[in-house]
């Protein structure tokens, strides 16, 4: 028995164009034709041929992208919007949380705007009457509900329409990324109020980008992209899939703004600039970190210029960051290996030559510094071209953007090239854990203690 | 028929209407010191002044209104009150859609609510404004007869009229927005187009079968009349011509609804 279900539903869009505009007013005054059909090349499909059930009693997630056609979907299903083809069936009261507070009218009081939107949702004047506590103790505004809604904060707003709509009590909840909206005090309380929903074995529907949530609360999920179902499955493999597909897209982007980068390398290059950008005091300090630093923290756009200097004695011509099994990439998992690969070249053999690295969070914090030097590597001569690659057997960082410094310098700190935040990759990862690194561990507990692993 | 589910539809939405229509009129003059007093003041100060301008400075002579300024300020108001409960209609209806945008976009409700309680709204209003008018045909020495009960027979032919207008108006703005600009130019013409500051009785109409014939193609022309009939004269209005006018209304209010419901589709992603 399916509570929702979508037959080879699709939606197409206007493009929408000033000049279509006229076109259509023209044409409609010229030739009689009001409402002409459109040309073809004038229309986008945001939901494309899209055939899914939903069992009654289930949570269904959609995940993807923006303008992948989940909100569409949602106000099919909630019937605002009419698919252009294909069929839809919704078995029983559909409430939709897709705006919050829609129709408040922002002059009269709340009192009145709860009334009025709890009709609008298509509760009858006594049932609002019977939840009218409720509804105000849930959204914690007892204090404010005789006051004109257009005094109320934007989260004071959010909260009461959330409760409204939440205690319309539908058989068929639509939740469209409302959540996001919500304080850290709120948030918890809408997810338990769905967890109750789910409790009383009520179909949702829920879209959102919050995967962990999404992985957590649905007990199926599809994933869209272009309007297009590319897969329907459990959350963990559906979500895992999205994760991929999106590192892919990180992948490819980040990979084109290093070409960018690369080309303002070359620019750098110019000799003549060097003098200007190669502050004595510059290069010995952050290069040389002791291995456990008070987080030093860099302000942030001062953390994230990009810069270089240092004569060029020894010169980083490129650097290269690989995974674990050597593939260039700039999208990593916190479980994967990372290597720093510089490719090297001395115009005269030099004797005393350090090579460091140093790795910094978004924040600017030294998430990790090291060099030759520090792990007591004595040089002992160099020239022509050379490889160096430092390779780190786990990353164990946390979700995040991550810089990168790397330097050749002299042991007193005399920098021959040093590049400041020219590099960048990003760690991508499912667990939202906190802080400057993930430590590897593991958890255990005493049998007494009733805890599992969630199953997705 | 498609129309007669549209209105049960309607019809079952009741109470959101008579809840947006409370809306409506709380929402008018919250915040204002004196409030609900200018659904009074409103039409009062209105037939201030074209009292005086049209009733002292004028100073028309037209043997079937009377001589005096003050029987004229009545016949005025008897034609003013329910122009301005139509003209408010249409020109709040031409941007109601747009204006509840975030209603339609989001929230799965018939969107003919929308102009249905525009007119009513405006109806309330003019209700409000008929006290006024009674008061001072009992100051000015001409109480209204037995005939003012026919008054709810000129009032549902004007309902209708009004309804199909604002329908047809309110979906058709959705996507020609330069109605706004015409419908406000149209209003004016329409206004002195119809027996308001002038008697459909007077002498250079009556002489003018042209002019006459003309103004009779004007369905307004007879709605006012009725209130002229049944409020200001004092008799029985040619029911012929209301008869015709109540047909012509609902022609308009089936074609108005038959273009909003063929454009109601198109209104979510258009506002």
């Amino acid at each position: 028995m399916y509570a929702i279900e979508l037959d080879h539903v699709s939606r197409i869009y206007q493009k929408y164009s000033s000049r279509h505009r006229f076109q259509t007013f023209k044409s409609a005054i010229v030739k009689g034709n009001l409402f002409g059909s459109l040309r073809p090349d004038e229309l986008v499909s945001a939901v494309d041929d899209v055939s899914l059930q939903v069992e009654n009693g289930q949570t269904f997630g959609l995940i993807g992208e923006n303008g992948s056609g989940k909100s569409t979907i949602l106000k099919m299903v909630a019937g605002i919007a009419k698919p252009s083809s294909g069929r839809i069936s919704v078995k029983g009261k559909v409430s939709a949380l897709i705006e919050l507070g829609a129709g408040f009218h922002p002059e009269i009081s709340g009192r009145e705007n709860v009334y009025i939107n709890g009709i609008m949702l298509g509760l009858t004047r006594n049932e609002i009457k019977q939840k009218f506590d409720e509804i105000v103790r849930f959204a914690e505004l007892e204090e404010f509900i005789e006051a004109p809604v257009k005094t109320y904060s934007s989260g004071m707003y959010m909260r009461l329409g959330f409760s409204i709509a939440i205690n319309v009590n539908p058989e068929v909840l639509l939740i469209d990324e409302v959540l996001a909206v919500g304080d850290a005090a709120f948030v918890p309380k809408c997810l338990d109020k769905i967890d109750d929903f789910r409790r009383r074995k009520k179909t949702i529907l829920f879209v959102s980008h919050d995967l962990s949530t999404v992985a957590k609360i649905c007990s199926k999920v599809a994933w869209l992209k272009n309007g297009k179902i590319r897969m329907i499955d459990e959350p963990k493999r559906v979500v895992d899939a999205y994760m991929q597909d999106v590192n892919e897209e990180q992948e490819a982007e980040f990979r084109e703004r290093k070409e960018g980068v690369a080309v303002a390398v070359a620019a750098a290059s110019a000799p003549a600039e060097t003098p200007a950008i190669a502050p004595a005091e510059g290069p010995s300090e952050p290069e040389v970190p002791t291995p456990v630093p008070a987080l030093e923290s860099i302000p942030v756009d001062e953390g994230r210029r990009e810069r270089r200097w240092g004569k060029r004695e020894v010169e980083i011509r490129k650097v290269v960051l690989r995974n674990g099994r050597g593939e260039e990439k700039h999208v990593f998992h916190p479980g994967d290996g990372l290597t720093v690969e510089m490719e090297i070249s001395a115009k005269e053999p030099v004797k005393n030559f350090v090579f460091g690295i140093g790795l910094f969070n978004s924040m600017g914090v030294l998430v990790y510094g090291t060099n030759t030097q520090l792990e007591e590597y004595e040089s002992v001569g160099f020239s022509g071209d050379g490889r160096v690659a430092c390779r780190i057997e786990k990353l164990n960082l946390i979700n995040g953007t991550y810089y990168l410094d790397v330097a050749v310098h002299r042991r007193d700190g005399y920098p021959y090239d040093y590049h400041q935040n020219m590099y960048s990759f990003l760690v991508s990862s499912m667990i939202r854990d906190e802080g400057v690194a993930r430590l590897p561990h593991a958890w255990e507990f005493s049998p007494g203690i009733e805890i599992t692993l969630s199953a997705k | 028929m498609k129309i007669t589910a549209n209105l049960r539809e309607l019809f079952k939405h009741r109470l959101l209407v008579r809840t947006l229509v409370g809306r409506e009129l709380k929402a008018r003059y919250r915040g204002t010191v004196l409030g609900f007093l200018w659904s009074f003041l409103n039409p009062f100060l209105l037939m201030v002044v074209y009292t005086v301008v049209f009733g002292f400075i004028l100073k028309p002579r037209d043997p079937s209104i009377g001589n005096s300024p003050w029987a004229y300020a009545l016949f005025l108001f008897a034609g003013i009150l329910p122009w301005v409960w139509f003209s408010s209609s249409s020109i709040e209806s031409s941007n109601v859609l747009m204006v509840n945008g975030n209603l339609i976009k989001k929230i799965l409700f018939p969107a003919e609510i929308l102009p249905v309680v525009t007119v009513t709204a405006n109806f309330i209003h003019f209700l409000f404004g008929l006290p006024i008018l009674l008061i001072f045909m009992f100051i000015f020495g001409k109480p209204p007869t037995l005939f003012a009960l026919l008054l709810p027979v000129v009032i549902i032919v004007q309902f209708i009229f009004s309804l199909g207008f604002s329908l047809l108006l309110s979906a058709l703005t959705v996507h020609f927005r330069d109605i706004k600009d015409i419908l406000g130019n149209l209003l004016t013409f329409w206004f002195f187009a119809t027996p308001i500051v002038y008697s459909f009785q007077s002498e250079p109409l009556q002489t003018n079968p042209v002019l006459q014939r003309i103004l009779s193609f004007n369905p307004m022309t007879h709605i006012i009349e009725g209130y002229h009939y049944c409020l200001f004269y004092g008799q029985l209005f040619h029911w012929k011509r209301l008869g015709i006018a109540l047909i012509v209304s609902l022609v308009l209010f089936l074609i108005g609804y038959a273009v909003f419901d063929r454009l109601r589709d198109s209104f979510p992603e258009e506002v």
